[in-house]
């Protein structure tokens, strides 16, 4: 088996305890994706597995056999920025620029459950089949992304201007 | 930290004092104050673009061959020693290269400790690293094991057998308070400052509040975990890719410690993932790079989570006395402030909570004095804002009840006793405008709707309340700091020197700041950091670094005019100019009289057939700091809600008005203004160093622990700024990065005290303190 990881094919490690992290950043050398505590109480090691997102450092890399894995490498089309990345940096959406890919992946797959009609802890009406985007919303979907320097206005700004362009 | 200090930091303050100004670095301002381009203008980071497209490499993505990959392991009791070490079944597991031990560690000298008269010593600990079979805290390193991957060492660091002799730590504070010693100094300050009886005023004075303080052990929490690799060339050339805010003194440290030459070690750290203090020099650097030495392989270590808090020291806790008496109008008459912090004799960093008290009101008296309590722990560090953070808690606290008790807005009781001079040192402001700050800030907070009457306001289950909260953070340029400009004959520049970006903006900035003082577009000039390869920088701290990168690269400015005007030579329109006469303006030396007289950098180094001119200096010394009282100002302005059910808290609203002098970059600034505050709400709700004082064992050393803000946490924050320009430092600026988490502790407190009528006078104010 391999995982396709932003699109190509690697084979997965031969040691079966090697996260999905360790996989990616000390054997594939992509280093975008961070590592804050490797115990899932951070988010620095968002990625997507198969558009979802994950904690790559909870995620066993033989777990992603067969499925395909999107870092913040992958994350654009071609050579430019995604719109995320484009928006954190209008907002300054990070100051040491650690915790950001993992920002950034989370908050893509983020828009998408948004989109979905998946709803949260603050989401008022759980019925109802659209949520409202509300910087609210996107506080609580992101709280698993922590930030130490302080950037969540930032953060929340850029996710909040992207996906009213989206929207619009 | 001595009597000599004092007498010897008191002189050069008096001779100062009788200094005319002008003879002074800041004697006269900073002609860029005047004619700034890039400075003050918004400008997104320029490494932006490689950190959301995660391509900036932090020191543990160093790509190597033969990597070896290493794991910490820790000592789980306070004080005694190892009696059995079996490391076996270890080393024999799969992968493993190396189990370092006491027995097998090189006997090395430990690094000489963070000192005011030697800045180029920068160990947080004087400890034996792994030298003996003591133990001194509980999480001291008793080995490292290194394997060809990090599974194996993780694996095999499981299987190593130890056994301990347990001797009775030193581990309880209030135990230990009564063995407390006294310092003479608090850094480059007098401890004990004693103004007239402030004991006798504070008996009789009109009104008083007199209160103990409580606030926890603290740590960093930098996203990015410490980490370093590490290459050897043979036994004697080093190169260390670390996670640190202190290039060039690091280097300069373990060089001696390795004994090696000064030009075979090369740190390099271009990008750290935040820092906030704790990114210093600790055992777990010379660890791995003795490790490394003695396998001959690349190393790579990455402290877990755990290790971090096991290793690297955080916020003292403090004990603080607060009290103040007050006349009849409200005008102090005593001000009090003591109490305990921890510092081991193995430390170097004292929690100086009592120093912005000096500078912030004036009073009739006073007295402030520290005391250091000693425990067996890993020793405490400098914490964003050390001190001042948690100093500002007590003191602000302390104000805003002094004012409830006489029915005075706190506001008016503080501009009320809003000092004209340093009310110790009777020194000058430099640059003060506290007063404008609240005005400002409370207006656009919206201030006057507040209801004094604590627990006034409720919607539903929630009570409402409004507290603001001043401080005060000194000025610092570090002595020594050194720059080179390298001017080529196209016209551009390029800037270097081994400053640290832990993000708070400093290659933007000063990138912004070389592109003004050479009269260049920014487009022109690059500014190159990160390496002790470079012109050596201080270690960043302090809030000092812009201030002494700035202060360098004015002296290399200065020496590369005169330069200039040598090479321009008699057929220029500059000749018979002297450098005094002539500035850089307009991609070129111009006269400061005459605007006519210039000729572009690209003329003057064609005609003397240079490709390029390169200059060196260093920084003036920072006798400013001595002569005047320089001191960014915070006024922090906070309304939330506390449930009557549940004494949750929500902070709706948070505004900052900060007197810092020339805001460089308005984005990066309020980056790290809005950051400061952010720190400051786990400060004042959340976060607390979990210490069991049975077994000075650290017991929530993990981020899901140890809370930290979270985005749910954190509403619209607004900030804002006097930016009255500072005519005594480079550029008008003032220290940014720690004066934002000071003052947010007790603004929080005294909202959660309008909103309830409750008091709390021990952070972190947690629900079970409401309820």
């Amino acid at each position: 088996m391999a995982i396709r990881v932003n699109g190509t094919e690697v084979a997965s490690p031969d040691d079966a305890r090697v996260s999905l992290l360790d996989h990616l950043r000390e054997g594939l050398h992509l280093t975008g994706t961070k590592v804050g505590c490797n115990q899932g109480a951070c988010g620095a090691c968002t990625v997507l597995l198969d558009g979802q997102r994950v904690l790559s450092c909870l995620t066993l890399a033989v777990q992603a056999d067969g499925r395909e894995v999107t870092t913040i490498e992958g994350l654009a089309e071609g050579d430019g920025l995604h719109p995320l990345q484009g928006a954190f940096i209008e907002h300054d959406g990070f100051q040491c620029g650690y915790c950001t890919p993992g920002q950034i992946c989370a908050a893509s797959a983020m828009l998408r459950e948004l989109a979905e009609g998946v709803p949260s802890y603050v989401t008022a009406d759980l019925a109802q089949e659209r949520i409202l985007l509300s910087r609210e919303e996107i506080r609580e979907r992101m709280s698993g992304n922590l930030c130490r320097c302080g950037a969540h206005n930032g953060i929340v700004d850029a996710i909040f201007q992207v996906a009213t362009e989206k929207a619009a | 930290m001595s009597k000599v200090q004092n007498a010897i930091v008191g002189s050069v303050r008096t001779v100062l004092g009788w200094m005319p100004s002008q003879w002074l670095p800041g004697g006269t301002p900073d002609p860029l104050i005047e004619r700034r381009a890039a400075i003050g203008r918004q400008a997104s980071r320029l490494d932006g673009p490689l950190k959301v497209a995660g391509k900036a490499r932090f020191a543990a993505e160093v790509i190597a061959d033969r990597l070896s990959y290493a794991t910490l392991v820790h000592s789980p009791i306070a004080r005694g020693r190892i009696t059995q070490l079996d490391t076996s079944a270890a080393e024999s597991a799969p992968g493993v290269i190396l189990v370092l031990t006491h027995r097998t560690m090189p006997r090395i000298e430990s690094p000489a400790l963070i000192s005011m008269s030697d800045f180029s010593a920068v160990g947080n600990s004087d400890l034996p690293i792994l030298q003996d079979a003591e133990i001194r805290y509980n999480g001291q390193v008793v080995a490292v094991v290194v394997a060809d991957t990090q599974e194996q060492a993780d694996h095999a660091a499981s299987l190593l057998t130890i056994a301990y002799a347990r001797e009775e730590p030193a581990t309880r504070f209030d135990d230990a308070k009564a063995k407390s010693r006294t310092p003479d100094s608090l850094l480059i300050e007098r401890n004990h400052v004693s103004v007239g009886k402030a004991e006798r005023e504070l008996a009789q004075a009109a009104h008083r509040v007199d209160n103990l303080y409580r606030t926890p052990w603290q740590n960093h929490n930098a996203i990015e975990l410490h980490a370093l690799t590490v290459f050897w060339e043979g036994e004697d050339a080093l190169t260390v890719h670390d996670a640190t805010q202190m290039i060039a003194p690091s280097a300069a440290v373990l060089a001696k410690i390795f004994g090696l030459k000064k030009d075979r070690i090369r740190v390099l750290s271009p990008f750290v993932g935040g820092g906030f203090g704790g990114k210093g020099l600790w055992d777990h650097q010379i660890l791995a790079i003795a490790a490394a030495r003695l396998i001959g392989r690349p190393l790579r270590l990455v402290l877990s989570r755990e290790s971090v808090y096991r290793i690297i020291g955080g916020r003292s806790p403090t004990e603080q006395r607060v009290a103040i008496g007050a006349d009849a109008e409200g005008r102090f008459t005593a001000l009090i402030h003591g109490g305990h912090s921890v510092m081991p004799t193995y430390g170097a960093c004292p929690e100086a909570y009592t120093l912005g008290s000096r500078s912030l009101y004036r009073a009739k008296s006073f007295e402030i004095l520290q005391h250091h309590v000693e425990l067996d722990v890993v020793p405490n560090t400098f914490m964003r804002a050390p001190g001042e953070a948690i100093g500002s808690f007590a003191m602000e606290s302390a104000v805003d009840e002094l004012a409830h008790r006489m029915g005075i807005d706190p506001i008016e009781l503080r501009l009320r006793n809003e000092p004209e001079r340093h009310p110790i040192s009777g020194a000058p402001f430099s640059q003060h405008a506290r007063r404008q700050a609240f005005t400002d800030g409370a207006e656009r907070f919206g201030w006057g709707r507040r209801q004094s009457e604590p627990g006034a306001r409720c919607d539903g289950e929630w009570r409402i309340g409004m507290g603001c909260a001043t401080g005060s953070f000194p000025y610092a340029r570090m002595p020594g700091a050194a720059a080179r400009i390298t001017l080529r004959r196209d016209g551009s520049a390029v800037v270097a020197c081994s400053a640290q970006e832990m993000g708070m903006g400093t290659s933007t900035v000063q990138t912004q700041h070389a592109a003004d003082r050479l009269g260049l577009p920014l487009s022109d000039v690059i500014f190159e950091l990160g390496d002790s390869a470079l012109p050596a920088a201080p270690m960043a701290g302090g809030s000092s670094q812009t201030a002494s990168v700035a202060g360098a690269i004015i002296a290399a400015a200065e020496k590369l005019i005169g330069e200039l005007v040598r090479l321009a030579g008699n057929d220029s329109p500059l000749a018979g100019l002297r450098a005094g006469e002539v500035r850089l303006v307009d991609g070129g030396v111009g006269s400061i009289e005459d605007a006519k007289r210039h000729e572009a950098y690209s003329s003057i180094l064609a005609r003397a057939g240079r490709e390029e001119v390169t200059v060196t200096a260093t920084g003036s010394p920072p006798l400013e700091m001595l002569k005047y009282a320089m001191h960014s100002t915070s006024v922090v302005f906070c309304e939330l809600r506390v449930s009557d059910v549940t004494g949750e808290i929500r902070v709706d609203r948070l505004l900052g008005s900060f007197d810092c002098g020339t805001i460089l970059n308005p984005q990066t600034a309020t980056s790290q203004f809005k950051g400061g505050m952010i720190m400051g709400l786990g400060l004042a709700l959340t976060e607390e160093t979990l210490f069991d004082e049975r077994s000075g064992r650290i017991m929530n050393p993990s981020l899901a622990d140890y809370h930290i803000p979270v985005h749910l946490d954190v509403p619209e924050i607004e900030v804002m700024w006097t930016g009255i320009p500072d005519p005594r430092s480079p550029l008008g600026a003032r220290g940014i990065g720690e004066i934002g988490i000071t003052g947010v502790g007790a603004a929080v407190a005294n909202a959660v005290f309008n909103a309830t009528g409750k008091r709390v006078r021990e952070l972190p104010i947690t629900l079970d303190k409401l309820l």
